[in-house]
């Protein structure tokens, strides 16, 4: 029981680094962006290819996991994602689907359409016995780089110069850029962090989500669940809506494995339709 | 004064109702392949499905606005109400038709309650939501749909107890192509009525068209209910003339493809999703000739450049070809600059 609830939070934690940056590309700009899901693809292939083809150790790939997909969505943004902005929702959606069907298919051509399996080094692998709850070491390694992620996002947020920007940009962008604040700048950095987050989310759930080219249409609908049922206003919202898919899904998974599925789609239909705005978000 | 704006909308609406040369073209080509490519009516037949598919889409999409990335919903939900009929013995395929109609009419308007609230990000992830949930149920129902191995033994009873379909696909061509044809007639009346014209209005600004007293959420519902039917409808004929019905009919990559489709041809004006079937279904043969397990990269490539080199105008283009339109797209009144209003 409490197995799962842990299993549950870790798993949790994972889809909020994975899916925070949406929350950011949605909630500022008001941007669809399906493909978000692509880049964390290709944080997890940076991990999967340095450790199984140059044998770079384990913890020394993250940095680049982060690095690699921060570095391909900022050069997105600024040359293709920028110029749809002012468009229409539908054109959102159809860029961002053309640009997943692009990336599966190149992942598929260049790497295989096989699972991407990653070998966990020794200290991070087996299950320890804590006040008789069964921990798993590597779920534990997760939930402590998801918490301290957590809580630099939300210091970064709410006690910087840069935070203080990019909220004042989420309420209201036109009022932003007349008090002298570049938005378009701020966005930019932005959508390449929120893009590193969700490569760096990618490489840390290799082993736990799986890995191959269909990744991004898979996991599309949890980012998406995390960010509407969250709202997009704060990080908590789409934080605390993680840790409630997050447990959900591994409990459905776990007592109930023939309607898992559903709950988790049934549970959105309703929160959104109850209260389209999100979970957490005050109506405006 | 009252009565001048009337008869100047009916005259406009009756204008636009006539026939033009082009269409009569078209349809008479469609017709002609039926005997000048005997060879290609299994394809002729896809392609005929996927344009009423569209079709259904472009009801909701080109003139209600509706965003949806669940179509397949209704799809797949037709597909199988035709499929286990006739696997269960009742072999007529128009009844399974109307089963399927009436089916997908149902989950549409039960559904359409769910999608009118919210942004457009809602109704995306409400729309997708629905089709996901009955992907789930026909995956989990295997003693119904059977399951992720597909619906076996489907055994079609002859059209109207007269036309046997055959293994080149003739019948089936035909079948499609006339039940397409006859459903375009339907949704071209309705879309020319004034019905349609206060969709549109509701499409481009549904502050003011409930404002002007147009009782937007019924005129959406009754749009989605019979867009919904439609998409059965299209489902069934894919169901009937391949006799086999799989989980894929309701995957995600469906209601993409057809969005893609829609796209392809342009959205909001009837031809649209045929023209974009045709187009579609081409590119996918030549691409898949060349790279066969590839071909989704180039269909993705396509979609984005579609959408940066802008739709509307590649749209507005492939408009100015056909002969007598041209009238339309200069007489239809420019929209008027509108200052988005927030809802309080």
């Amino acid at each position: 029981m409490l197995t799962i609830l842990f299993d549950g939070i870790a798993y949790g934690m994972l889809l909020f680094v994975l899916a925070c940056g949406l929350a950011v590309t949605l909630g500022l700009m008001n941007f669809v962006n399906l493909a978000h899901g692509a880049f964390a693809m290709a944080g997890g292939y940076v991990t999967a290819v340095l450790m199984n083809r140059h044998g770079v150790p384990f913890l020394a790939t993250l940095p680049l996991a982060f690095i690699v997909p921060a570095l391909i969505g900022l050069v997105l943004e600024r040359t293709l994602y920028k110029r749809l902005y002012a468009r229409s929702h539908l054109d959102q959606v159809l860029f961002s689907i053309g640009l997943v069907f692009m990336a599966v298919a190149a992942i598929d051509y260049s790497m295989g359409s096989q699972q991407q399996l990653i070998q966990l080094p020794s200290w991070l692998q087996g299950r320890v016995e804590i006040l008789g709850i069964q921990v798993g070491l590597y779920r534990s390694f997760i939930i402590a780089v998801c918490g301290a992620l957590v809580v630099a996002l939300q210091l970064i947020l709410t006690k910087t110069r840069f935070g203080s920007r990019l909220r004042a940009a989420v309420d209201d962008p036109r009022v932003a850029r007349g008090l002298g604040i570049n938005v378009s700048l701020i966005f930019a950095a932005t959508f390449a962090v929120g893009s590193g987050l969700a490569g760096l989310g990618g490489a840390l759930g290799a082993e736990i989500l799986g890995l191959d080219p269909t990744f991004p249409l898979k996991f599309m609908i949890y980012f998406l669940i995390v960010v509407t049922v969250g709202g997009t206003t704060s990080i908590t919202g789409p934080f605390l809506a993680s840790l409630l898919l997050g447990i959900a899904d591994v409990a459905g998974k776990y007592y109930v494995p023939s309607v898992g599925a559903f709950v988790i789609y049934t549970l959105m239909i309703v929160v959104l339709v109850l209260r389209p705005q999100g979970l957490f978000d005050r109506a405006r | 004064m009252l009565s001048n704006t009337a008869d100047s909308v009916r005259a406009s609406l009756n204008r636009r109702g006539r026939w033009k040369i082009g269409e009569i073209a078209f349809w008479l080509v469609a017709a002609s392949t039926l005997f000048l490519l005997p060879e290609r009516h299994l394809i002729l037949n896809e392609i005929a499905i996927i344009g009423l598919f569209a079709l259904s889409l472009d009801l909701i999409l080109g003139y209600a606005g509706i965003v949806s990335l669940g179509h397949a919903a209704f799809f797949g939900l037709g597909a199988y109400a035709a499929g286990i009929l006739a696997r269960d013995g009742f072999a007529d395929p128009l009844l399974g038709l109307g089963v399927a109609a009436i089916a997908a009419a149902v989950l549409g308007f039960v559904t359409s309650f769910l999608v009118l609230r919210g942004s457009d990000l809602t109704k995306l992830m409400v729309t997708l939501g629905v089709a996901l949930v009955l992907g789930e149920i026909a995956n989990q129902a295997s003693w119904l749909t059977g399951g992720a191995d597909g619906l076996q033994g489907i055994a079609m009873g002859p059209i109207l107890g007269l036309f046997e379909f055959d293994i080149f696909g003739t019948t089936a061509y035909t079948y499609s192509l006339v039940v397409t044809f006859l459903l375009f007639v339907v949704a071209r009346r309705i879309v020319v009525s004034p019905y349609g014209l206060s969709l549109r209005s509701i499409r481009d600004n549904a502050l003011r068209a409930r404002a002007v007293g147009i009782p937007v959420n019924r005129r959406l519902v009754a749009i989605y209910t019979l867009s919904a039917a439609y998409a059965g409808v299209a489902g069934a004929l894919l169901a009937q003339t391949t006799q086999f019905v799989s989980l894929d009919v309701l995957a995600f990559h469906r209601s993409a493809d057809v969005m893609l489709v829609l796209v392809i041809g342009g959205v909001g004006y009837l031809y649209g999703g045929l023209i974009g079937a045709i187009i579609f279904k081409v590119l996918q043969d030549v691409i898949s000739a060349w790279t066969p397990q590839y071909w989704q990269f180039w269909i993705g490539l396509i979609l984005v450049l579609i959408v940066l080199a802008g739709r509307e105008r590649l749209t507005e283009r492939v408009r100015a070809l056909w002969p007598r339109s041209r009238g339309r797209t200069v007489d239809r009144p420019q929209p008027l600059t509108t200052t988005p209003a927030r809802e309080v």
